[in-house]
């Protein structure tokens, strides 16, 4: 039934064949799209659910463009924002349960690296679709097309911010069995500040003031998210691999 | 214990290693050496800190006190990586990737012996033709099978291997034993925790029986 084992030269010579970070980067990118593929229905429902809040909120608000308008840009930030909580609690957790995030812990490349490689795969599959499709939801909800590239690049500075965060707080709670509501709980009120400043662009530039500085504001928040978040949940993975 | 190879230093090495959950002392103090070329076969009851001992061993739990040397240094966790390759209780496999793929994702992240193929790997094994094979569809041997394809990829020179004879049947037991054989005369070194109800590999062994902290 097995094969003879073939003579190999001595191990010891065998030394720095260790991944490099883009190697391992890779063969995790690699795993992570074709399992998305094997399970494209559970893959697309975050961003389907994001379609269908804004899509009920227009049809809700019934026929008063000038009232979407005002809205448009709160529940595009309040739909992308739900749509990442509900692809959180599934960022680490099935690789806890099947033994993965030991082995990550145990590779020879940073565990902060994969962490960040994760977190990025769940921002392009939650956030990219919306993002793509943000121009015709805007379009639907009556946005003024003078905003829509404010909107737009909130969206995109704040999205992997918000990934960023939701990471930590994956990692955080992926010890325990059930925690579901505790993802939202604590995610809420460190998503708030976000929130806050990304429909808060739009909503200065509808009154005609400088939406910079608040792009700004969710820009440093990306970089200092960008250099920490990662380091925060791999610690919170060690701990909670034990 | 003496070590009779005290000029080369042991491949791994433990000095007064200790751990402890919440204050209850699990194991230790440990002393103990394996030297290139030998198994280190861990013997105790359920419950004596067999599993706990490896992954401290491992990195994925941080002793209490005590060092871990490779090669003479002493190493924190992220240093030990390269040195170790583990077999755990948990397969790490994901249920919707093929048998390959899962073996083809292991190595990717911890890299891969020069010249070995996965494909030579699943044969050794005895898992040719089920390279497409879904993980979800594999038996617990066939997945222990194919966890002992990535320890056998691996470039580490210590092998630590936690129950590898669970689940396998007469025939896997054998290539376990054969993999162990092979991994220590080319200069590797291997942990192996046995409740002893298994045949050892017939190689240079010590053994380190672990009791229950009374």
């Amino acid at each position: 039934m097995t094969a003879p084992l073939p003579q190999h030269s001595p191990r010891m010579s065998v030394a720095g064949n260790a991944p490099s970070l883009w190697q391992a980067a890779r063969a995790l990118l690699a795993r992570d799209l074709r399992l998305l593929w094997r399970r494209r229905g559970d893959a697309l429902q975050p961003a389907l659910f994001a379609l269908i809040v804004v899509v009920l909120f227009a049809l809700a608000l019934g026929n008063d463009p000038a009232l979407q308008a005002r809205v448009a840009a709160g529940v595009l930030w309040v739909a992308a924002l739900l749509a990442g909580l509900l692809a959180l609690d599934t960022l680490f957790r099935g690789d806890a349960e099947d033994g993965s995030l030991e082995q990550w812990m145990l590779a020879p490349v940073p565990l902060a690296w994969l962490v960040a490689v994760r977190t990025f795969m769940h921002w392009a599959t939650t956030a990219w679709p919306l993002l793509l499709a943000t121009p015709f939801l805007a379009e639907l909800m009556h946005l003024p097309r003078a905003q829509l590239p404010v909107l737009m690049t909130g969206l995109a500075l704040g999205t992997p911010l918000l990934s960023l965060i939701g990471a930590v707080v994956a990692a955080l709670t992926v010890g325990m069995r059930r925690s579901g509501i505790l993802v939202g709980l604590l995610a809420l009120p460190l998503y708030v500040p976000v929130l806050v400043f990304g429909a808060g662009s739009v909503a200065a530039s509808a009154q005609g003031l400088d939406p910079v500085g608040a792009l700004l504001l969710l820009a440093a928040g990306l970089i200092v998210a960008t250099v920490l978040a990662p380091l925060t949940a791999a610690a919170a993975i060690r701990i909670a691999v034990n | 214990m003496t070590d009779p190879y005290a000029s080369a230093p042991p491949l791994l090495a433990a000095r007064d290693l200790r751990f402890a959950r919440n204050d209850e002392p699990v194991f230790g103090p440990l002393d103990f050496a394996v030297d290139a070329g030998e198994a280190l076969l861990i013997r105790g009851d359920n419950g004596a800190g067999k599993t706990t001992l490896l992954r401290v061993l491992a990195g994925l739990l941080r002793p209490e006190a005590g060092r871990i040397e490779i090669d003479g240094h002493g190493t924190d966790a992220p240093a030990r990586t390269r040195a170790l390759a583990y077999l755990g209780h948990l397969p790490a496999l994901k249920a919707d990737l093929g048998a390959l793929e899962n073996l083809e994702f292991l190595c990717g992240l911890q890299g891969r012996r020069r010249g070995q193929s996965s494909d030579a790997a699943m044969r050794i094994v005895g898992l040719d033709g089920y390279q497409d094979a879904l993980a979800r569809q594999l038996s617990a041997g066939q997945k222990k099978r194919l966890s002992l394809a990535r320890i056998w990829l691996s470039p580490a020179p210590v092998w630590l291997l936690d129950e590898p004879y669970a689940n396998l049947d007469l025939d896997g037991i054998e290539l376990v034993n054969r993999m162990v054989q092979a991994h220590l005369r080319e200069g590797g070194a291997a942990l192996v925790t046995t409740h002893g109800a298994y045949a050892a590999p017939p190689v240079r062994t010590r053994e380190l029986i672990l009791e229950r902290p009374a």
